[in-house]
């Protein structure tokens, strides 16, 4: 095991000629991006287009076939690098929310503080207390998933990727699967974090909060990245043909 | 003649209430109710029974029958994450450890762990007759626990793995603390069910030549039998085996139930 350090000045996030395939379906066909420190990029397209994958090649829940990644200057393609160490770094809220249903809300974010970042129980409490807090959450920390409306559960998830002092939060279509009217509670809760100045890399369909949070947009279709640019631009004076059959089916 | 579908079940119902009171009233005429109640209830030989059948026999099983449990249900669990794991040569020695003993009878592996062993390699098992029950019907046990464990780890959603290992858990530590609780929860009911088996099958090692102080209840009601010369011994041991065994199958049921409300 190695243990690079992190570069100072080295963007957030950088992917380099990446191919991803699944047997002989190939998903990601040479995606080369960055996210800067701070940025908030969100990453539009249609279902299938490999969002995803790309999403999960980043903190390595896929392997990538090819090509390389570099989070915070190091390189995490690298086969001998500590898988564990990077994810630490790198906070991931999904579209399922995944919350421990075993667990209460306070256990759910004290569990891996304690467990990977050998905090005591008391320090982790207190640092699962503030993040509960911040997404208005503080009276439901005895909770258990299943007693928490959908916008809670996404907001104790992201409370949860919070506790361990992530530098980057990815977000995968986190709110895509709850109720319309519990939508706002969770886009307000990101757009807190991106004032913050967290560094977010958020897959989603929320034209508005791309349009309004975001500092860069990019449209995937079928594997490769086919525009990217300022949110506004992008959305209001597509280039690409691609890119306008999908904003006049979405918008 | 012309019946409407109401009439027509309520003379079915009819017939089959009238075909069980005249069986009723058959068998109370043509039964000797004085030889059944000596034969099977004799009051005097049940309070024989007493207290031993209770403090040792009783105490037997249920002692026997845990430890065979536990000891299934950690090498149950390790046979599973040997099922589930990347290293094929893992995977194979499960799969024959699991084939091979859900495969004999039961009695196969009593008599080997009970004398195949000593006399072949003039081996004891450690720990006499519960070491040899603990470790035969724990292999016995654990190798259909391993199926019904291995079935719950993966029914656990995938998320949860992902979830785990995108708060850089290591993949142990994630099985550990957050899939192995789930799939326990999710197999409840049906390891319960293997507890009741496990309970049942206890009594082959009234095979192994018990001695008094270790007879469990099969042993204890069969030297009774011999004694008395009456089948009410086999019925007070039948009780304290359906003492056991009914309240285990309602709490299965119970669970059953609630899980098919809360899906
Ligand atoms: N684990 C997997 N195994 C096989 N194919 C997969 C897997 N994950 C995703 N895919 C395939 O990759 C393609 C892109 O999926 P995904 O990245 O989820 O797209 P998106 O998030 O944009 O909807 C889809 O065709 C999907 O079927
Ligand atoms: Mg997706």
């Amino acid at each position: 095991m190695t243990e690079p350090q992190i570069q100072p000045g080295a963007p957030a996030i950088e992917v380099r000629a990446l191919h991803k395939s699944f047997g002989e379906n190939e998903v990601l066909k040479g995606i080369d991006f960055q996210v800067d420190n701070a940025d908030v990029v969100c990453v539009i397209g249609p279902s299938g287009s490999g969002k995803s994958t790309l999403l999960r090649c980043v903190n390595r829940l896929e392997d990538p076939t090819s090509g390389d990644i570099f989070v915070e200057g190091i390189k995490i393609t690298d086969p001998d690098i500590d898988v564990n160490k990077v994810r630490s770094r790198i906070g991931m809220v999904f579209q399922q929310f995944n919350l421990f249903p075993h667990l209460t809300a306070l256990r759910n974010l004290t569990i891996a503080q304690q467990r990977v970042k050998k905090r005591g129980t008391e320090e982790a409490v207190a640092v699962a207390r503030r993040n509960l807090e911040k997404v208005g959450l503080a009276d439901r920390e005895d909770a258990f998933p299943a007693h928490l409306s959908g916008g809670q559960q996404q907001r104790v998830a992201i409370a949860r990727a919070l506790s361990m002092d992530p530098d980057m939060m990815l977000f995968d279509e986190v709110t895509s699967a709850l109720d319309p009217e519990l939508v706002g509670d969770v886009l307000g809760v990101m757009k807190q974090l991106a004032t913050e100045g967290m560094t977010m890399m958020v897959v989603t369909h929320e034209m508005g909060f791309a349009r309004e949070v975001g500092n860069k947009l990019v449209f995937m279709d079928d594997g490769v990245i086919v525009e990217e640019g300022v949110p506004a631009d992008v959305l209001s004076n597509p280039q690409h043909r691609r890119t306008q059959a999908f904003l006049s089916k979405v918008l | 003649m012309a019946m409407s579908p109401r009439k027509r079940a309520q003379l079915v119902r009819g017939v089959q209430y009238g075909v069980l009171l005249l069986a009723f009233v058959v068998a109370s005429f043509v039964a000797d109710w004085e030889a059944i109640g000596k034969a099977f209830f004799d009051v005097g030989i049940l309070l024989r029974m007493l207290p031993d059948v209770v403090t040792v026999a009783l105490k037997n099983t249920l002692l026997y029958t845990a430890c065979a449990f536990a000891f299934g249900l950690v090498l149950g669990l390790l046979l599973a994450l040997m099922r589930l794991s990347s290293v094929g040569a893992y995977r194979w020695i499960a799969t024959g450890i699991i084939e091979l003993f859900r495969g004999l009878p039961a009695l196969v592996v009593f008599i080997a762990f009970g004398y195949g062993l000593p006399i072949a390699f003039g081996l004891q098992m450690p720990g006499g007759t519960l070491g040899t029950v603990t470790v035969a019907l724990g292999l016995v046990g654990a190798a259909y626990m391993a199926e019904t464990i291995r079935a719950g780890i993966q029914a656990v959603p995938k998320g949860q793995m992902e979830a785990a290992r995108s708060l850089a858990m290591s993949n142990s530590w994630a099985m550990i603390s957050i899939i192995i609780p789930q799939a326990f929860r999710i197999i409840l009911p049906p390891l319960t069910n293997e507890l009741i088996l496990l309970t049942k099958d206890s009594s082959l090692v009234y095979l192994l030549g018990l001695s008094a102080g270790a007879a469990e209840l099969t042993k204890f009601g069969r030297d009774a039998l011999n004694v008395e010369r009456s089948m009410t011994p086999l019925v007070g041991i039948a009780i304290c085996y359906l003492l056991i065994t009914v309240p285990l199958s309602i709490v299965v049921r119970r669970m059953e139930a609630r899980s098919e409300r809360a899906r």
